[in-house]
């Protein structure tokens, strides 16, 4: 009740217009030229000092891309987008090398403390001791496009985990770059993956060794600072024979009139007994509430089970962005391997979100879940689309599939649009799918015994996606749980 | 859409249909000035699209230019041997107490056909008597049917025959209408028909469709529509049994509209046919209006059998039901793509999907699409959808009562389907869909 109550006095605190995240960071930052040709892609890669290779892997994805059309069948829609009109670099000015928090930008350091990152980092930089046991989070910071602080190296060093900025990591870590980028989203995948692989600027390298269970949770915190800049972040996690990783990435950025694009990569990789849980907050800025500006956010994020009895796991809760475009998705290979996915997608105002997953199961004895949740509300369109595939080699596989939408208001739309496909007699598919709204009666019950209107719903939300925020860790759950009363707000009365 | 997905090999020749079809037709297909210009267009249509292939989204898995490649030319019009072997195959079809109306490769047999002492409540005529000479608003309807999709728009260039049915305000036909379609000859031949049913307001009637072959017909083609109108109060039972031979293809659509406080049951049961494709565009325009729409796939060897229904409620107050069942055994396929659209004016409505699917075998493939779309919030929608084998607790309780293991799945798989059976509301009906579900299972062992 407290929590609720707390989410409750944080929304009338907040105007829908007022985007809490929504400032700008005044700092020098050093850009790309405006449009994307070869030499956009030869300046990036230069900039990040890369091997030869590292240059030729991009440009050869740029002519790929060339080749390509952008992708239509998403239920969003949004003006063409001019490849052309945007900045494909931005990297804060270097300081030096950096040491310690001390050295950063102090505006850069102020920026994280509006968005709320307790940075424990900070404690743990000024000497505060905490307690034996707590639990710790690891944070590899992009601001923009480069990674400028990367914090609990040594220990991380200790378990033998690898955490750095991918830039880093392909200049110190070759051998392992080579060996895993592009395999499970190789540079041809879709129009979007594409021109990441042609221009990412940044992003986060895990690469967790056989048999370690990572001492702590690794985090990344995104975010879109200059103006007309696209982000192009590329994630590369690898948990070894019998490792275990969880990641966190959480996203908001500041208030923009002009759409923003970000084309994000995430590829996973779990071999033989190995898991990796990925969480992900995406609050990024949604547009004013008449639809104008917001981000675009075209995220291509799959995880390879590659290994038997491994596990991948994606849990996501995702309120921001004025289009969302993504399907985290896991190819189940190794037999007895899991894959799950937990979904909380939230659209208000003028939002479009199209997200879902695809559970592909080719090894025996796979299993896979999924929990979707969507909630619309405003004038907003949320979109479910997933499939669950079988193939013939796939003896004993199972999934459970629920996609719950609810909407709020009769100007919005909740859409459901799975694919099953059973190749194998053994697979034992369960998909269920409702759509409703919140219950007259309920509502009543709740006002009835003195709750407003608006808490009565984000009562009746939070016990809607209840079965998701429990997926998340602790850290997180706490702020979505927030987040997702802030973005419903206006909704209802 | 995905790595491990093999990429789509379009490198199919886009003409399947010889351009000058439609000349050397000429003289068979009905109709002149205005019908003639739509049946141009229609053909221009399909012509633009091509055999409808993978890449096209409502057609993702049932990719005709690989499964049927071409159109066949033309049947001729049957004579006196092909309609006799037509009688013999009619015969096992026959439905007691049903009025028959028989199309004989595509073209009306009266020999077959029971259409004297018709009453005043019911008016049956040939759709090629209508595009001859009917009046222009119903020829309009009869070309009401969207070219968008390619196999429609080549129906339209291409209909023959067809049976039209206009049951007067207020009548209640008392005997089914039974549409037969067979197949008569060994040459492979394509059949174009179309037809259209009109229920008065607060009338009923009730209309079987059946698809057959005759002894020597194997690889055919049957390219059918079905237009129905439900009027005010009306109420229509429909069922369709596609029994064609198992070497043929069939391609049907149909756009069905309700009026206010109508009431549609429809039930599909697909035994027969090498790969057949029915597509349904329901739309529910008048408000109090109730829709079951309910089918069953039993499929083995190669066969294929695609159902897909789009369901439009436009109006407020009206419910929906859909019951799918699908059992495959050896390499059958099954398709069930079922599309709900609530538009947004179309407040409480009540739409429910349920579609399942039993594996018998490895091999065979069962492709749910339960699709939803909701544009109004004071709805209850919901689907389900389920894929797997026979339940081995199951098996084993009858087991363990002494019930062979072949018996044993014959009673649950019957089971199974009967949820779906059990929608039709003639005893009759319902009782010869269960019989042919019967032999089927016996015909596996």
């Amino acid at each position: 009740m407290a929590a609720v109550q707390e989410t409750v006095d944080r929304v009338r605190r907040i105007d829908v217009d007022q985007y809490r995240y929504g400032f700008e960071t005044l700092i020098e930052s050093d850009k790309a030229p405006k449009g994307l040709s070869e030499d956009t892609v030869r300046f990036i890669s230069a900039k990040k000092n890369e091997p030869a290779w590292m240059l030729e892997w991009r440009l050869e994805a740029y002519r790929r891309w060339l080749t390509m059309t952008e992708p239509k069948w998403a239920r969003v829609d949004y003006p063409r987008i001019d490849y052309q009109d945007l900045y494909y670099y931005s990297a804060p000015k270097p300081k030096k090398t950096i040491g310690s928090l001390d050295e950063i930008d102090p505006e850069i350091l102020e920026t994280y403390k509006k968005l709320g990152i307790p940075l424990r980092e900070v404690e743990v930089l000024e000497g505060v001791v905490r307690p034996e046991g707590e639990r710790r989070i690891a944070v590899d910071a992009v601001f923009d496009s480069v990674s400028v602080a990367t914090t609990f190296q040594k220990e991380l060093k200790q378990a033998g985990v690898i955490f750095m900025p991918i830039s880093e990591a392909i200049r110190e870590h070759p051998e392992l770059v080579k060996k895993y980028l592009g395999t499970v989203v190789p540079t041809s995948d879709n129009y979007f993956a594409t021109l990441n692989s042609a221009v990412f600027s940044d992003g986060s390298f895990v690469y967790v060794p056989p048999g370690v269970r990572c001492p702590m949770e690794l985090s990344t915190y995104f975010r879109i600072n200059e103006r007309n800049t696209g982000q192009f972040e590329r994630t590369l996690i690898i948990a070894d024979k019998g490792a275990y990783v969880s990641y966190l990435e959480g996203c908001t950025a500041p208030q923009r009139d002009e759409n923003q694009l970000h084309a994000a990569v995430v590829e996973l990789i779990t071999h033989d007994d190995a898991e990796i849980k990925y969480s992900t907050v995406q609050n990024w800025y949604p547009g004013y509430s008449e639809g104008k500006g917001g981000i675009y956010n075209f995220v291509t994020k799959r995880g390879d089970c590659r290994g038997n009895n491994s596990k991948i796991s994606w849990t996501q809760v995702e309120t921001g962005s004025a289009i969302t475009w993504k399907y985290p998705s896991c190819i189940l290979r190794g037999d007895n391997s899991r894959g799950e996915f937990y979904s909380i997608a939230i659209s208000n105002g003028h939002q479009q979100v199209d997200s879902g997953t695809k559970m592909i199961h080719l090894g025996k004895n796979t299993t896979s879940r999924i929990i979707s949740k969507g909630i619309a509300a405003g004038v907003s369109q949320n979109t479910y689309r997933g499939l669950v595939t079988a193939h013939r080699k796939a003896t004993g596989a199972r999934n459970f599939t629920a996609c719950d939408s609810l909407l709020i208001g009769d100007k919005c739309g909740a859409h459901t649009v799975p694919y099953i496909e059973a190749k194998n007699s053994s697979a034992l598919f369960e998909h269920e799918a409702t759509t409703s709204k919140i219950s007259e009666d309920v509502l009543f019950y709740c006002v009835q015994r003195g709750l407003s209107q608006e808490e009565a719903v984000g009562l009746v939300v939070n016990g809607f996606v209840k079965d998701v925020l429990q997926q998340l860790p602790m850290e997180f759950a706490v702020e979505a749980q927030k987040l997702i009363s802030i973005s419903l707000e206006g909704s209802v009365g | 859409m995905n790595v491990v997905l093999a990429k789509t090999e379009t490198a199919h020749a886009k003409s399947d249909i010889k351009s000058d079809i439609l000349a050397v037709a000429r003289d068979r297909l009905p109709g002149t000035g205005k019908v003639a210009d739509l049946r141009r267009q229609a053909l221009e249509a399909h012509e633009r699209l091509g055999l409808p292939h993978r890449r096209i989204e409502d057609w993702k898995y049932t990719d005709l230019r690989v499964l049927m490649r071409e159109v066949l030319p033309l049947a001729g019009a049957p004579d006196a041997a092909a309609l006799k072997r037509a009688a013999a195959a009619l015969k096992l079809h026959a439905i007691a107490g049903a009025r028959r109306v028989v199309l004989v490769d595509g073209v009306f047999a009266p020999s077959l056909s029971e259409t004297s002492d018709l009453g005043k409540d019911i008016g049956i005529r040939t759709l090629h008597e209508v595009l001859e000479a009917g009046d222009a608003a119903l020829q309009a309807q009869l070309f009401s049917p969207d070219n968008s999709d390619a196999m429609v728009a080549l129906n339209s260039a291409m209909m023959t025959d067809g049976i039209v049915i206009e049951v007067a305000d207020n009548a209640v036909v008392p005997r089914p209408l039974h549409i037969v379609h067979i197949a008569s000859g060994a040459a492979p031949a394509a059949m174009f028909t179309r037809s259209l049913i009109r229920i008065g307001r607060h009338a009923s009637a009730t209309l079987v469709e059946s698809y057959i072959g005759a002894e020597d017909a194997k690889a055919y083609q049957v390219h059918d529509s079905l237009i129905v109108a439900i009027g005010d109060g009306a109420r229509l039972d429909h069922v369709r049994l596609i029994e064609d031979s198992r070497e043929a293809f069939n391609i049907s659509s149909a756009v069905v509209t309700l009026g206010a406080n109508a009431h549609f049951n429809t039930f599909g049961m697909n035994t027969g046919s090498l790969v057949s494709r029915y597509q349904a565009v329901i739309v529910v325009a008048g408000e109090g209006s109730r829709v079951e729409t309910n089918g069953v796939n039993l499929l083995n060897g190669r066969q294929h059998a695609d159902t897909t229904l789009f369901l439009d409620h436009a109006v407020p107050n009206c419910s929906s039901n859909e019951i799918f069942r699908a059992v495959l055994d050896d390499r059958g396929h099954s398709v069930f793509q079922g599309r709900i659209i609530v538009r947004p004016k179309a407040q409480k409505t009540a739409a429910k999907m349920m579609t399942r699917a039993l594996l018998l075998s490895d091999e065979a493939e069962a492709d749910n699409k339960p699709e939803l779309e909701i544009f109004a919030d004071d709805v209850t929608c919901g689907h389900g959808a389920t894929t797997g084998a026979l339940d081995d607790s199951l098996l084993f309780y009858l087991r363990a009562r002494g019930l062979p293991e072949k018996e044993a799945q014959a009673l649950l798989i019957l089971a199974f389907v009967g949820e779906a059976i059990e929608s039709i509301a003639n005893d009759a009906l319902r009782e010869l869909a269960s019989l042919a579900a019967q032999r089927w299972l016996a015909a596996r062992s």
